[in-house]
């Protein structure tokens, strides 16, 4: 087991010393005054997420933990260079698919593996989006195994959110802890914001100099509507529902009090089959009818694009080192965890005879839900987990239990060792850029590996320090 | 600004002024009750049903017309949508859908505003606590409209908040000096008289302008003074005339190339105020008056609606 803080000998690593101090000279009341303050403050400005399944659609707090996680410059150097490169290869990727499709061409990856796949958009073959960019906004989970060597554990290309908790994060820090901000250099975040204005601004349609940028929303009743006003709020854009928005010869306008504006570019929040009920799901209330025509004629640009998702399932993470190989002719930087997938049967065999052992999951699963961990799991949830494969392979990969990077964390019992991860923000405009850190989540129960917020996990500040 | 959100603030400060008029409306109908007489008792009991529009509604759920049963049906019934709960609920779910959109003070304001009603039980039905309700209804409003007023950026959704909060007072004074004015005043030769003074009282107190009227008038009640204090007097907040200025002073701050139609006719309907005199009113019928210009107001909201705020 790697924990960020301490090394085998129960040392504090050097990055953490200060920090170590600190903690050892706080009084222990003053940590859980701090963080009902930090409780306090979380629920004035209202940072709370919906949780799905929940009747009342009350709202709660994702648990906020006061101890930051700690990454040296040198370190996240490594694995920014990392980020940029594989990024970059998804977004080649997604462009040679909907285009030439020579990576299937030469039977790098299986070519009914991507044509077939359910986020596949047909409607985007040959289709030019500005600057060949699709994935303007990834979200790359990133653990680290007992070794301390950092892996990849999924790409979220879609609309990945949590980016407001990493800046909420830091801003609750500083207001609690300013006095540990002197013993540390630690790498601003703030601009994320900002970033993300020249990067959506970056992908204007025909090149215009000054589009008109907003966030579209499914509403308040989503569970990242926080998320999605915030965002808004900071960059100085419109926070749009799909009823603000319609169609005119070919481009898209929103109805504001001093008349119809012209909308270039639309940062969305709502996932492909719900954007425009004319091309994807008929049933959908969240979209714009004719949105699809527009962005085709190249009216307006959307961020992510249309059709990202068939890079980011479970199956497809597999290839994603070939990518790199095949478009950019570099070895992958960051690894990839080595991945069974279930729709070949030599690799469903080795999975089944391994079962308690390995972690599994549903290739299109997202936080949390449809999947087992193997070590931990009971032997009825193992038994149903077996039935469900066996009855459909191909929605399923395995993987091995990897012993996530532990941090010290502020729990009921005190300051105890919880499980972590990094979620790094991409932002790919006229080239791919990331601010120094991202959103570390950690797992709150003893043991726990999960770190999925619906699932009850937290969140710290991620620093990263000179 | 989009007009989906211009909506929901006009919307939220019309909901939270008409929470403050009924609230108004019936603490002085628990005053004059108290006070008249078995013949007048009845009237003034169905005086705020009148106002408001709800009678049908009011005797679907009731048989017979007491003081608590108006109490419970105008203030605490949930399923009466003019009823203050109702409002204090519309006000503070349209502020939720834009929360984003005005100050966290107003926001805090109206979900406080609401958390705190939904803890109101029907105890308060009996008279001192009703009171005590009524004066916390008007607090709260005028703690919303403070805080607006104080914190929110001149814009767009400063003019729509005025707006919303300025068409509803006008449409709420109208409403209670025509109907109040039919149950004081049934004989057209009694302008003029002085008549029931503790009446009187009560209609300028149920729109705070008993001490103005003192200061104006310095005269005992004459109806056709409360009415020219009440229609034509820009000086009195709740005038139909100051009403007017602020709906009027909002709708031209209002940007845009839109279609003039609602800035024409607040401009008109503003006019006519400034000039109007209240002796003529009165030659063609206080009663007529008021209607139209109640249904004046009526238009002049759907054109804003239609200009500014999309379609409902």
């Amino acid at each position: 087991m790697y924990d960020e803080m301490y090394d085998a000998e129960g040392q504090a690593r050097r990055h953490y010393e200060a920090l170590g101090q600190w903690l050892a000279s706080l009084p222990p009341a003053l940590l859980e005054e701090k963080r009902r303050e930090a409780d306090l403050l979380f629920h004035r400005v209202g940072i709370t997420f919906a949780l799905y399944g929940d009747e009342e659609g009350t709202e709660r707090l994702i648990p906020f933990d006061t101890i930051p996680r700690i990454i040296p410059d040198a370190e996240w150097q490594f694995l920014c260079r990392g980020l940029v490169q594989r990024v970059t290869a998804l977004n080649r990727f997604l462009h040679d698919i909907y285009h030439s499709q020579e990576i299937l061409r030469a039977g790098v990856i299986p070519a009914e593996h991507v044509l077939t796949h359910e986020a596949y958009q047909v409607a985007m073959i040959g289709v030019d989006v500005p600057n060949q960019v699709y994935c303007h906004i990834a979200g790359i989970d990133i653990v680290r195994d007992g070794r301390g060597e950092y892996y990849v554990l999924e790409d979220n290309l879609r609309t990945p959110s949590g980016v407001s908790y990493m800046l909420e994060n830091r801003r609750m820090m500083m207001r609690l802890f300013p006095e540990l901000f002197e013993h540390y250099n630690v790498h601003p975040v703030e601009h994320y914001p900002q970033l993300l204005l020249e990067t959506l601004r970056a992908c204007s349609p025909h090149g215009m100099r000054d589009p008109v940028v907003v966030v579209l929303t499914p509403g308040q009743y989503n569970s990242a509507y926080f998320e999605h006003a915030f965002l808004a709020q900071q960059m100085g854009v419109e926070l749009v529902e799909a009823v603000d928005l319609f169609t005119k010869d070919g481009h898209i306008y929103m109805h504001t009090t001093s008349g119809d504006q012209r909308v270039d570019v639309i940062y969305r929040r709502i996932d492909d089959a719900f954007l425009d009920p004319l091309a994807f799901r008929e049933d959908s209330t969240l979209g714009v009818p004719g949105l699809l025509a527009c962005y085709r004629a190249g009216n307006v640009a959307i961020a992510n694009a249309i059709g990202t998702g068939v890079a980011d399932d479970k199956s497809m993470y597999a290839f994603v080192p070939e990518m790199i190989r095949f478009y950019l002719g570099e070895e992958p930087l960051l690894r990839n965890v080595p991945t069974w997938q279930l729709r070949k049967p030599e690799d469903l065999r080795y999975a089944l005879d391994h079962l308690p052992e390995l972690v599994f999951k549903e290739v299109q699963g997202s936080g949390g839900y449809g999947m087992m961990i193997g070590p931990i799991a009971t032997p009825a949830e193992r038994d149903d987990f077996r039935r469900r494969i066996e009855s459909n392979p191909a929605n399923y990969i395995a993987q091995p239990t990897l012993s996530l990077s532990t941090c010290p964390t502020f729990v009921e019992q005190g300051i105890a060792p919880r499980h972590l991860d990094l979620r790094p923000f991409v932002l790919s405009g006229r080239e791919v850029r990331l601010v120094p850190g991202g959103l570390t989540r950690v797992a709150l129960k003893e043991g726990s590996l999960v770190v999925n917020s619906s699932q009850g996990g937290g969140t710290k500040d991620t620093w990263v320090v000179a | 600004m989009l007009s989906r959100v211009g909506d929901r603030i006009y919307w939220m400060s019309r909901f939270m002024e008409r929470a403050e008029n009924m609230a108004r409306i019936l603490g002085v109908t628990s005053n004059v009750v108290l006070c008249s007489t078995p013949e007048t008792q009845q009237q003034n009991l169905l005086a705020p049903l009148t106002i408001t529009g709800t009678t049908g509604a009011f005797f679907e759920r009731h048989e017979v017309i007491s003081l608590p049963s108006l109490i419970d049906f105008m203030g605490l019934d949930a399923d009466n949508p003019s009823s203050i709960y109702g409002c204090l609920k519309q006000a503070r779910d349209n502020a939720h859908a834009v929360r984003w959109q005005i100050t966290s003070e107003m926001w805090e304001t109206l979900n406080t505003t609401w958390i705190d009603m939904r803890a109101f039980g029907r105890e308060l039905l009996s008279s001192p606590d009703a009171t005590r309700f009524f004066d916390w209804v008007k607090e709260r409003s005028h703690l919303f409209r403070g805080v607006t007023y104080g914190t929110i950026m001149r814009g767009e959704a400063f003019n729509f908040s005025r707006l919303g909060t300025f068409i509803e007072r006008a449409d709420a004074t109208a409403r209670i000096l025509d109907v109040k004015y039919h149950i004081l005043l049934p004989r057209v030769e009694d302008v003029g008289g002085a008549l029931d003074y503790y009446q009187w009282a009560a209609l300028l107190k149920s729109v705070s302008s008993f001490e103005t009227y003192r200061i104006i008038y310095r005269d005992q009640i004459r109806p056709i003074n409360v009415a020219e204090l009440l229609i034509l007097d820009r000086r009195m907040p709740r005038s139909l005339a100051a009403c007017l200025e602020q709906i009027d002073q909002a709708l031209s701050r209002v940007e845009g190339q839109n279609d003039h139609s609602a800035k024409r006719l607040s401009a008109e309907l503003q006019a006519r105020l400034v000039h109007g005199d209240i002796e003529e009113i009165f030659r063609d019928g206080l009663h007529e008056y008021l209607t139209d210009f109640l249904q004046d107001m009526g238009e002049l909201g759907q054109r804003i609606q239609r200009a500014y705020l999309g379609a409902l």
